[in-house]
């Protein structure tokens, strides 16, 4: 029997577009020698004592399915650390999910409470996830774009523009892949004031938490009333360098976890069981790891924003993640036509902004996530492409 | 600020003072000046490169001596301390509280070669009581760098 694929898929999975980007990576890795700033994970490895710890459950032989929030042990050392390092109060008991990283608590928040039709605001760019999954959800993403001149932050009057009676749910991804932008508590509180006066719900996205630099993440969570309308995500992968690990979780008020963890134990049954044995040893034992890899990104940063300004580019000053967001508009191109100048004619590759949303059109993405030499190899080389287009001029 | 530099160097002696400057935003100026300062002072006492000879043609091999002295009345161990250093087959020399005085870190070509060094230089130092070799056979780690395979990067493209 002849079978016509494309019209099994069903129509959500069919219309989903596959990531822009993916054309550009996979260009990338047929190139030999190139000097690559593109990755969006961290290039440390997982501190010892947390792989040892995963060691050490499969020597005792931990090889079984935990519970399906995760293990109590896990879950109640993560309430601990919410509160030790943001001041969040939540009962590990009831109201923590262990998951498959930072993106199944994100898919998991919109199947459990999107109702067909049901609109999402999505502040871009931002990480590519969210799209996809709010349509995957049978939801509809309503985009809001960021500028520069707000530093990239969700602003209150962007909000209440996007704002519509189908409004269910907003989407919060700060500290913000791609542009390292942050929202501060004043921020924050005009944002709150806004939802106050509805029944939206907040995804706040904070895999990036811990990755500021001179200001603390606040989590929207921890200010007045808000607590209740938010499903805090967050998880292991860039504050510890456990991406391979994939561990993540969610908090949110105990009877939103109920419905969520349905939907968790039917489709994943649990989180990998020796990552959350290493979880444990991490949340316990890791806040120096955190400082450590925290300051060495922060010394990157600087240095980044500080030759890519030497050279004529403007450049917002992250203050979160690991990317730095240069404006690149002023050279005669588009975003994509730039990074594959730049990739095809110096061997650099860095990622074009318009991979996270339209509004990312005259922008990069740099990542940090190297070492300081290699970084300065392909600054160089920037260099030398920024050189020749103005003496061309 | 001084820890700072000195720590940056410390795990990467090859940053210049432009990306110093730039990492800590600070003037290229002020860090010139603190490390040519530092190593005035003797703070900074050298910069050197991390070598995994093993990955080479070259002939190498180091030892780990003990050994037990009979200190000098009025100039303890830094007399003897004084003549086994400048020996450049010495790599390093610590005195050590224990079973024995002196702990030397040898290199040299040959096995023979270090144990002639041991036999005809050490043991012969007037206040050496005794001595113990230990040749090193394999270096796993060395000033907090794990010697094996180099690192490749694996990390797949997921922004």
């Amino acid at each position: 029997m002849n079978f016509d694929y494309e019209q099994i898929i069903g129509k959500t999975v069919r219309e989903m577009k596959p990531s822009g980007i993916r054309k550009f990576f996979d260009l990338l890795e047929e190139m030999k020698g190139v000097i690559s700033l593109t990755v969006g994970q961290p290039d440390f490895v997982t501190p010892w004592h947390i792989r040892n710890a995963g060691i050490e459950s499969l020597v005792q032989g931990k090889t079984y399915y935990t519970s399906n929030a995760g293990t109590l042990a896990l879950r109640r050392e993560i309430a601990t650390y919410l509160d030790r390092r943001f001041g969040l109060q939540y009962d590990g008991d009831h109201e923590v999910i262990v998951t498959v990283g930072g993106s199944e608590a994100i898919d998991l928040a919109f199947r459990a409470l999107l109702n067909p039709g049901d609109e999402v605001i999505i502040p871009l760019p931002a990480f590519v996830c969210y799209e996809p999954l709010v349509r995957l959800a049978g939801g509809v993403p309503v985009i809001v774009n960021t500028r520069e001149e707000d530093r990239f932050r969700l602003t209150a009057d962007l909000l209440r523009s996007a704002i519509t009676p189908r409004t269910k749910m907003l989407v919060l991804p700060f500290p913000n892949n791609p542009t390292g932008a942050i929202m501060e508590r004043q921020d924050l509180e005009a944002i709150a004031k806004i939802l106050r006066e509805t029944g939206i719900m907040v995804l706040s996205d904070e895999i990036y938490a811990e990755l500021t630099y001179g200001k603390r993440h606040v989590s929207i969570a921890s200010l007045p009333d808000m607590r209740e309308r938010t499903v805090l995500v967050s998880g292991f992968s860039k504050a510890y360098a456990m991406t391979g690990w994939r561990l993540g979780y969610l908090a949110a008020p105990a009877p939103l976890c109920r419905h969520l963890l349905k939907i968790h134990q039917y489709a994943i049954m649990c989180a990998p069981t020796t990552a959350q044995f290493a979880a444990v040893e991490a949340l316990a034992n890791g806040d120096g790891d955190i400082e450590t890899m925290a300051a060495e990104y922060d010394r990157r940063r600087r240095y980044l924003v500080n030759r890519l300004r030497g050279m004529g580019i403007p450049c917002f000053e992250p203050e979160g993640a690991f990317y730095v967001w240069p404006n690149i508009s002023g050279f005669g191109m588009n975003s994509e036509q730039f990074c594959e100048k730049l990739l095809y004619e110096y061997g650099v590759a860095i990622v074009p902004g318009n991979a996270f949303g339209d509004c990312g059109e005259g922008f990069a993405r740099i990542s940090y996530a190297y070492s300081i030499q290699h970084i300065d190899q392909a600054l160089t080389k920037i260099q030398q492409m920024v050189t020749d287009i103005r003496t061309k001029k | 600020m001084t820890d700072n530099i000195l720590s940056l160097l410390e795990s990467d002696a090859r940053l210049t003072p432009e990306q110093i400057a730039a990492m800590c935003n600070k003037e290229v100026g002020d860090i010139r000046k603190m490390i040519s300062e530092y190593e005035q002072t003797g703070v900074i006492l050298g910069y050197k490169a991390l070598i995994d000879w093993d990955k080479t043609d070259r002939e190498y091999v180091s030892a780990l001596i003990e050994l037990k002295i009979s200190p000098q009345r009025d100039r303890g161990f830094d007399r003897v301390a004084e003549l086994i250093y400048h020996y450049p087959e010495v790599q390093s020399l610590y005195l050590m509280s224990g079973s024995f005085d002196l702990a030397v870190m040898i290199e040299g070509r040959t096995m023979r070669e270090v144990a002639y060094f041991v036999a005809a230089k050490l043991a012969t130092l007037e206040d050496v009581v005794a001595t113990a070799t230990h040749f090193v056979l394999r270096k796993y780690k060395d000033k907090g760098v794990i010697y094996g395979p180099a690192v490749v990067d694996e990390r797949g493209n997921c922004l």
